[in-house]
């Protein structure tokens, strides 16, 4: 599949966003209020500002962006406007969270009924992103129980690594944050790690015969494309990364992600350390996502000529 | 509406002939012509003319090569390509905005230009690669079966066909409901062995494609079908006809054009 950068930047901003925002609240059920208000703020603009980035980069891509407001309306069937619907609501609770938890309004019993409901619709709309991926029949490596997975683990690590790079600059930086980014980082390497070998290891047993149906008479490959020029489905499903390339950058994916955490470990002596990791985590989700577009095959190009899908 | 209606008892459709399909192209240029200023229009072309054009088209025709086992020859295997109606179209569940849509009262799936976001989403789910997206409109574009022919009450009734079928020489494009187990496309279907494609992508196409007919063996059968002369007197009597009555061959070539070139006079 084409990977197309508005999509990448919409999933990993707004997952690292929600990720954060989890966090945040789970920080405010552990905490109770945030430590000074101007690091509750901060935290929560990272957040807020991270998750409006991802949905304004979503919506520009669209043919008729005027229109977004009607991706609202299918939720009873389609994953993508359910996504759509969960990250509006999203906002209701989250603002008025980080309103209460920073301590701009005075109401410490509201900050863990409030922090409940963000964390959890804030899990649910990574959810619905992950699910408009794995959903798809059409295309083997989404279609896959460890899609789900890999969404959820890199919204939660790159938001750990993010709340620890602000803790860090308010120097408010606990041991704790270090060992629960760190090893939320492992899982999301040691998950990403386990949803390759699966996809590698899935048959790609559809050929060029079970697509046209010519099968039943014999070998079959393509003598004539349709057009002279490559068309939208091509070019759109058409894309497939050489599988060398893919194989480097799928290394790189791994290295940044543990270079991530020995530099976070070693935050414990130098804080700013953790902002360091905190742009190679990001580096690494970006490449992961890149990477999840760039090694899906869409079953349609068997009839354009692939081998098999 | 992208929940899916009750399935309908109509389901309007093509079954597509690959015996005799010749992959002449006509199919797509007609469908080309008709929508582009039909229900799904304009199909817009970008740099038609030059190095590098693309745009969008409803309709696809392919060329496959088959080599049969025993065969020392391959054959040739025309392929048209375009939307199957899906019973179980995924492409209309996933879009957010209800512009995607199957049509509860004869199957017809189509998208409505005013609603669609263009957020493509319905073609990554279309296992068959039906829908194209039109850059310049910012919406998708797929087979509408010409919805507005097929009902148009301003054609003669043997018009309210779609232009692809309208426009195939040799017949190769049956239009009908495939609902109905006594129609002409579910006979054809049925006695031709008609066959749904990517079944296991549990869609239910419902077009349908006839599969090329066994081949018969281009170096003898022909030779058998010819009679052969027994020396009779009919022979001998045809054998002369033959010789009177085939034109000498200078005169044969002055009766035909000349494509030499040259401007006479
Ligand atoms: S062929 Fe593709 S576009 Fe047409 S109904 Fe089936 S899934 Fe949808
Ligand atoms: S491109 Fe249009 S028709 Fe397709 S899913 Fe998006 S809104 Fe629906
Ligand atoms: S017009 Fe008929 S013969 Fe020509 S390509 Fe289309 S289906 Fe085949």
């Amino acid at each position: 599949m084409h990977p197309a950068y508005s999509v990448i930047l919409f999933t990993t901003a707004s997952g690292a966003g929600y990720g954060l925002l989890a966090l945040l609240s789970l920080v405010g059920i552990s905490h109770g209020e945030a430590s000074s208000l101007a690091f509750g703020l901060t935290a929560m603009v990272v957040a807020l500002g991270l998750i409006t980035i991802g949905l304004l980069s979503s919506t520009f891509h669209l043919g008729h962006p005027e229109r977004a407001w009607r991706a609202f309306s299918q939720w009873r069937s389609s994953w993508l406007s359910r996504e759509g619907v969960a990250a509006v609501i999203t906002y209701l609770p989250a603002v008025v969270f980080g309103a209460v938890w920073s301590g701009l309004i005075a109401a410490p019993a509201l900050i863990a009924p409030l922090a409940v409901v963000t964390a959890v619709m804030a899990m649910i709309t990574v959810l619905c992103t992950a699910k408009i991926y794995s959903t798809l029949k059409t295309i083997r490596s989404w279609h896959n129980p460890w899609t789900v997975w890999v969404y959820i683990s890199f919204a939660l690590a790159t938001g750990a690594v993010i709340l620890a790079a602000i803790t860090a600059v308010f120097g408010n930086f606990p041991a704790f944050l270090v060992y629960f980014s760190s090893v939320l980082m492992a899982l999301a390497g040691i998950i990403v790690l386990l949803y390759w070998r699966s996809i590698d290891a899935a048959p790609r047993d559809l050929t060029m015969g079970d697509a046209t149906g010519l099968g039943r008479l014999g070998t079959v490959s393509q003598w004539e494309q349709p057009h002279s020029a490559p068309n939208y489905i091509q070019k759109e499903m058409g894309y497939v990364v050489a599988r060398k390339h893919a194989a480097q950058l799928r290394r790189l994916v791994i290295v940044a992600l543990v270079l991530a955490i020995l530099l976070m470990l070693s935050a414990l002596a130098v804080p700013v350390a953790a902002l360091l990791a905190m742009a190679l985590a990001l580096f690494a989700a970006v490449v992961q996502r890149w990477l999840f577009f760039a090694e899906a095959q869409h079953v349609s190009s068997l009839f354009y000529g692939a081998q098999a899908a | 509406m992208t929940s899916l209606p009750p399935p309908s008892a109509k389901k309007l459709g093509l079954v597509i002939d690959l015996d005799t399909c010749v992959g002449c192209q006509a199919c797509t240029t007609s469908c080309k012509e008709w929508n582009t200023q039909g229900y799904s229009g304009p199909l817009t072309d970008t740099n038609p003319y030059g190095s590098d054009p693309s745009g969008v088209w409803l309709n696809r025709v392919h060329g496959y090569e088959v080599m049969e086992e025993g065969q020392a020859q391959s054959r040739i295997v025309n392929f048209p390509r375009s939307c199957l109606h899906c019973e179980e179209p995924a492409c209309v569940t996933v879009c957010p905005t209800g512009a995607s849509y199957k049509r509860a009262e004869d199957g017809i799936v189509l998208v409505n230009p005013e609603t669609c976001i263009g957020c493509k989403l319905c073609s990554w789910a279309c296992p068959y690669g039906a829908r194209e997206y039109d850059q310049s409109q910012g919406v998708m574009k797929k087979c509408t079966l010409c919805v507005d022919r097929i009902y148009n009450e301003n054609f003669e009734p043997e018009d309210r066909q779609p232009a692809c079928v309208k426009a195939c020489p040799t017949g190769a494009r049956h239009f009908g409901d495939l609902g109905d187990e006594t129609s002409k496309v579910s006979q054809l279907v049925a006695e031709r062995g008609g066959y749904d494609l990517l079944p296991e992508m549990g869609y239910k196409p419902v077009n349908k494609y006839l599969p090329p007919r066994a081949r018969r063996d281009a170096t003898n059968t022909r030779a058998e079908a010819l009679p052969r002369p027994d020396g009779s007197a009919f022979d001998r009597l045809f054998q002369w006809a033959d010789k009177v009555l085939s034109p000498r061959k200078a005169s044969a070539r002055a009766n035909e054009p000349d494509h030499s070139g040259k401007l006479e006079g």
